[in-house]
């Protein structure tokens, strides 16, 4: 069954929103949408250096959104406004990821494939790959949950109740570069952001808890991988952009919903 | 004698370049009701937050009691609109608490309808009373309310503090609280500590009341306003550093800066 590529396919997408869901949320809840574009794009920087130094592409996008997850929770540590960071570093690694794309060139010709994802090329290598790190960052996010709410809601209040809100942006922010480089496969560098934010905002004006628009943030992301490939395969659209696609109308949906259900 | 729930020694707290706090010592004893007393800037928050273990004094100790429960209440506490949130849920953050003690707390305070509302759409005075519950929760011996009543009318004032005292007296969990509000403070605490950037004096409300740093501080009394003056020009501050000693302008007891001649 794992021969089809579609199985694999959907099942590489369905690994991944399991992942974004909940992380989503936490994207959303403390306005970080940003964080998902500067990783994706430090990742541009990954493949450049994985091919010119014959590692494999995933180790090489997986160290540098790891080395980016630090830096920013460094920063913001001290004090650093979070998205300005953010924005100053999403472009200014874009940038070099492409100028150092640029001297490799075994990477220029599938470039857009890295940019764009090619969820229909997933290997089965690639699905253990995916869904390991999914089944990682569900299991960093159950661990840890209650502490990253507090934290998300308040660090004066987590700090007072012996937590250190540090320490926990610090877990999420590893969480979000795993599933960045998980996700490059799959979306692509440009889309990531996209499947963080998306699904959990659509979700937001449905449900009355954290954890319901985490729940509900997976299944929206899930029924845009399966739309988004049906779409794709139907009308020979490019796979990551239509999964996009599909979620950002499940947006427009979800959000006339919620606001008929408040009149 | 009791062992204090909590001293402080010497203690120095410096944020960014300017030194908050210096040389502040103070202790809390079991059951007692003790308020800082300081203008807009004089360091009272700062002063709870490193208590609370939040910030790090630059010098100086703080002892806890070994096994000291706090229970805090912030100034102030937005929640994101985007983060979906019910009272019932705030309260379990971070140690969970079942629905049966949720419920009987919320009713403690006053306020056993709002349980399943979101807490962005609670007034003020329900949302300050929601915090006390969830500081109550943890069973504090020692509660820190850090200007608990800020944005509530008079009435709901005045009410939230009999609601401290009640508390009190049922627990017996000592009260450490920040205000800036003179009358109401002066008639429920057995101690007063002013502040302003150090400790200027402090004792029982009418010592304190009586004590001309004090006056000097609120420009209180006979000579009301010009004290405060005589205060900032005449009184000298030997601890060589460079904070406001001017803030008492803005507190809106002095004359309006259009009156006021400093030649």
């Amino acid at each position: 069954m794992l021969d089809d590529f579609l199985i694999r396919a959907a099942l590489a997408g369905l690994g991944l929103a399991l992942a974004t869901g909940p992380l989503g949320s936490f994207v959303v809840w403390r306005r970080m949408a940003y964080f998902g574009d500067a990783t994706a794009h430090a990742s541009i920087l990954g493949v450049a250096l994985a091919l010119a130094s014959d590692l494999p592409v995933g180790l090489g996008t997986l160290a540098v959104a790891l080395a980016m997850a630090v830096t920013v929770a460094g920063l913001a540590a001290r004090g650093w406004a979070l998205d300005t960071t953010l924005g100053v570093l999403a472009h200014s690694a874009l940038a070099f990821g492409l100028v150092a794309v640029s001297f490799v060139p075994e990477a220029r010709t599938d470039l857009s494939a890295y940019l764009f994802g090619d969820i229909l090329a997933v290997s089965r290598a690639d699905l253990g790959f995916i869904w390991g790190g999914a089944a990682l960052v569900l299991a960093l996010l159950y661990w840890r949950w209650n502490a990253m709410l507090t934290a998300t809601l308040s660090e004066d209040l987590a700090a007072a109740s012996g937590l250190n809100p540090d320490r926990e942006r610090l877990v999420l922010v590893l969480a979000l570069a795993v599933t960045v480089a998980v996700a490059l496969k799959v979306v692509g560098a440009l889309l990531i952001a996209a499947m963080l934010v998306i699904p959990a905002a659509a979700a937001r004006g449905l449900v009355r808890s954290p954890e319901a628009m985490a729940a509900l943030a997976a299944l929206i992301g899930a029924a845009a991988v399966v739309g988004g490939l049906r779409l794709s395969l139907s009308l020979d659209t490019p796979a990551g952009p239509s999964i996009v696609t599909v979620a950002a109308c499940i947006f427009v949906l979800a959000a006339s919903l919620g606001q008929m259900r408040k009149q | 004698m009791t062992q204090p729930l909590i001293e402080a020694r010497g203690l120095c707290v410096r944020l960014g370049a300017q030194e908050v706090l210096h040389d502040v010592s103070l202790k809390v004893d079991p059951g007692e009701i003790v308020t800082i007393l300081g203008p807009n800037g004089s360091g009272k928050s700062t002063l709870l937050r490193a208590l609370l273990g939040i910030l790090r004094p630059e010098h100086g100790g703080i002892t806890r009691k070994p096994g000291l429960a706090v229970g805090y209440v912030p100034q102030k506490l937005h929640i994101d609109r985007t983060l979906p949130l019910t009272a019932r849920r705030f309260l379990s953050l971070p140690q969970r608490h079942g629905k049966a003690e949720t419920e009987a707390m919320l009713a403690r305070v006053g306020v056993p309808e709002v349980a399943d509302r979101p807490m962005t759409g609670l007034s003020g005075g329900q949302f300050q009373r929601v915090l006390l519950a969830r500081a109550l929760l943890t069973r504090p011996e020692l509660l820190m309310l850090d200007e608990p009543t800020q944005g509530l009318d008079q009435p709901g004032e005045a009410a939230f503090y009999r609601l401290i005292d009640e508390v009190r007296r049922d627990t017996g969990a000592a009260v450490l609280m920040v205000s800036h509000d003179l009358h109401v403070v002066m008639s429920a605490s057995d101690r007063v500590i002013c502040l302003n950037g150090h400790v200027c004096c402090e004792g029982t409300p009418r010592v304190v009341s009586n004590a001309p740093e004090y006056r000097a501080l609120f420009g209180l009394g006979t000579q009301g306003a010009l004290a405060l003056y005589q205060h900032v020009h005449d009184h000298d501050h030997t601890h060589g550093h460079d904070h406001e000693h001017s803030h008492g302008h803005d507190h809106g007891h002095g004359p309006s800066h259009a009156e006021h001649d400093h030649a």
